[in-house]
């Protein structure tokens, strides 16, 4: 027990120290774009880690859940006036609610069944903010209205980057404290036997659904910050099936069931893509060559595989 | 002694076979209660059935008087009923005293929000189904590999790891499905010593078994089912002499034989 706490703040605390001495290096605002996009996935990732590598839940349609967070700061800062903060709130609760009424059903349904309603789930969020212009702006999308809290605008990507970076540190302690905690333990074992949990008392059905509330709280919560981060959103660049794909993308590459392997993930997938423009027309050829070569020779995902070659067991 | 459970004509049909047909059976506090037969006869079947996991097409179970026919395996747990699996049912990935911990879950009250924030009386909730769990580890010889995977424990450290975590939901009774299969002699000794000291903490059993040596030695009544029926019911002696039941077991030939020798 001891050692696990200890390993827990370990990782908290190396991670803050990492995002706090990040910004000395940074050489211009590019690089505090990018940090705070790796900063806004990998909270997206950890949450659903929580329900695909924890819980063992598939969802290909994570992205639709971003997506409502994204509309939530837009629509309800121009259209309502809300302020920004409580529109994430509020997008965050709708979100959820929705994941709640639809994770009852759709839950039952195990493997590729989950993985195929879930896809549906996704690209009907997808097409309803695509066709309802009269609100989203359609395909084009709409603009996002600054942020103010206490009177001041929020702008810039160095201040964006604090700010991600805050909620990631917060999300990675909330994910690490529920890992540790009965709940956490319930939707592990869930992962493994659903009949041994059911007989000693675990309600398999309740878990599922709560984890995935969580999980699209937490990735409506990305959603609403890359919102104020590019200040312009679209249908397929927050709720689209391809951003669903690269969420689950993020996951398996880092490692399935590791808060630190949903970071790693999201930073891969992130910085590759900028980093490869270098080489021109062989930059997809070159990022799917990496994945594969990753997936081969770290078939666990990153942070398991490498752990395990840590610990001598060989991967 | 009343019966703290009891099951009435319990029968289930899959298709057109009718697997468990009729068995009616009762198991009071403390006792041992076998149920054997050949292969196919439908002990876990019957074993499904009581833990919730099928629905009987006719029939009742009742828990401590109440009516529970139909109820799901999680509401069961609550009213004190656990198992164990024939074919493992471990969480591979998490480690040994984690499993047990999962069968404190029932006791545990803290509320998910609270589990997200880490508040102290999780913290404190935490500690305290650690403490069960390893109690329960110690009872049944696992206390030194608490610590490791259980996915790397062996066969016979895994069965017990089992019985640990349905003891840990403190059930009123508890239903082992084979839990000495593939143990060596030893484990299956260890095995032995557990279901004793279960029963006599007053925790009902119902097992089934196929080692015969260890059935006949440490059950007060045995139940012998073939093809879904009750064959007979009674003391271990009474159930070995019975000629129905070596003919169940050897066929007519060798009961011809056994009554002969």
């Amino acid at each position: 027990m001891e050692r696990l706490l200890r390993s827990r703040w370990a990782l908290v605390l190396a991670l803050a120290f990492v995002l706090a001495a990040l910004p000395l290096v940074f050489p211009s605002n590019y690089y505090f774009r990018v940090a705070a996009l790796v900063n806004i996935f990998a909270l997206a990732a950890i949450g659903l880690n929580l329900l695909m590598g924890y819980a063992g839940q598939v969802s290909l349609g994570h992205a639709g859940f971003m997506g409502i967070g994204a509309y939530a700061v837009a629509i309800g800062a121009s259209r309502f006036g809300l302020n920004g903060a409580v529109a994430m709130l509020a997008g965050a609760a709708i979100a959820g609610l929705l994941a709640f009424i639809v994770g009852r059903p759709i839950l039952r349904l195990k493997g590729h069944y989950l993985a195929v309603a879930t896809l549906g789930l996704g690209l009907l969020i997808s097409m309803a903010l695509t066709n309802e212009a009269g609100w989203t702006g359609g395909p084009d999308g709409m603009a996002v209205p600054r942020l103010e809290l206490f009177g001041t605008r929020l702008r810039g990507p160095d201040t964006w980057y604090m700010i991600t970076a805050g909620a990631l540190v917060l999300g990675v302690i909330l994910a690490l404290n529920l890992i540790e905690s009965p709940t956490g333990r319930a939707m592990r074992a869930i992962h493994d036997s659903e009949i041994a949990a059911r007989v000693v008392g675990v309600d398999v059905a309740a878990y599922k659904l709560k984890i995935f509330v969580i999980s699209a709280i937490y990735a409506s919560i990305a959603g609403s910050l890359m919102a104020f981060l590019n200040g312009h959103i679209t249908p397929d660049g927050t709720a689209g099936f391809l951003r669903s794909v690269e969420l689950v993308t993020m996951v398996v590459l880092g490692g399935l069931g590791s808060v630190l392997g949903a970071i790693v993930g999201a930073a891969m997938l992130v910085i590759l893509p900028q980093a490869l423009t270098i080489f021109h027309e062989y930059e997809h050829l070159l990022l799917g060559l990496i994945i594969m070569a990753s997936m081969i020779l770290l078939p666990r995902g990153v942070i398991p595989s490498l752990l395990a070659r840590l610990r001598g067991g060989g991967a | 002694m009343s019966a703290l459970l009891e099951t009435g004509n319990l029968s289930i049909a899959f298709g057109g076979i009718t697997a468990v047909d009729q068995v009616s059976l009762a198991v009071s506090p403390g006792q041992i209660h076998s149920i054997i037969g050949p292969n196919g006869a439908g002990k876990t079947t019957l074993f499904n059935l009581i833990s919730g996991l099928y629905t009987p097409s006719a029939g009742s179970v009742k828990l401590a008087g109440e009516d529970v026919t139909g109820l799901p395996p999680e509401q069961l747990a609550r009213r004190g009923l656990s198992r164990s699996f024939q074919n493992l049912q471990i969480f591979f990935r998490m480690s040994a005293v984690e499993n047990v911990m999962v069968g404190c879950h029932r006791h545990e009250r803290t509320g998910i929000l609270s589990h997200l924030l880490a508040l102290p009386n999780v913290r404190a909730e935490n500690r305290n189904s650690r403490e069960i769990a390893m109690a329960q580890l110690a009872r049944v010889g696992l206390a030194d590999l608490a610590e490791k995977e259980a996915g790397s424990l062996s066969y016979g450290a895994l069965k017990r790891l089992e019985i640990a975590r349905a003891l840990a939901t403190e059930p009123r009774i508890l239903l082992l499905d084979e839990p000495a299969a593939g143990c060596n002699a030893v484990e299956t000794e260890e095995i032995d010593r557990v279901i004793h000291d279960v029963a006599k903490a007053g925790i009902a059993i119902l097992l089934v078994e196929h080692d015969m040596r260890l059935v006949m030695r440490i059950s007060d009544e045995i139940t012998v089912l073939e093809r879904g029926r009750k064959l007979v019911s009674g003391k271990p002696e009474a159930v070995r002499e019975d000629p129905r039941v070596i003919a169940a077991y050897l066929g007519t030939f060798g009961s011809d034989e056994a009554n002969r020798a």
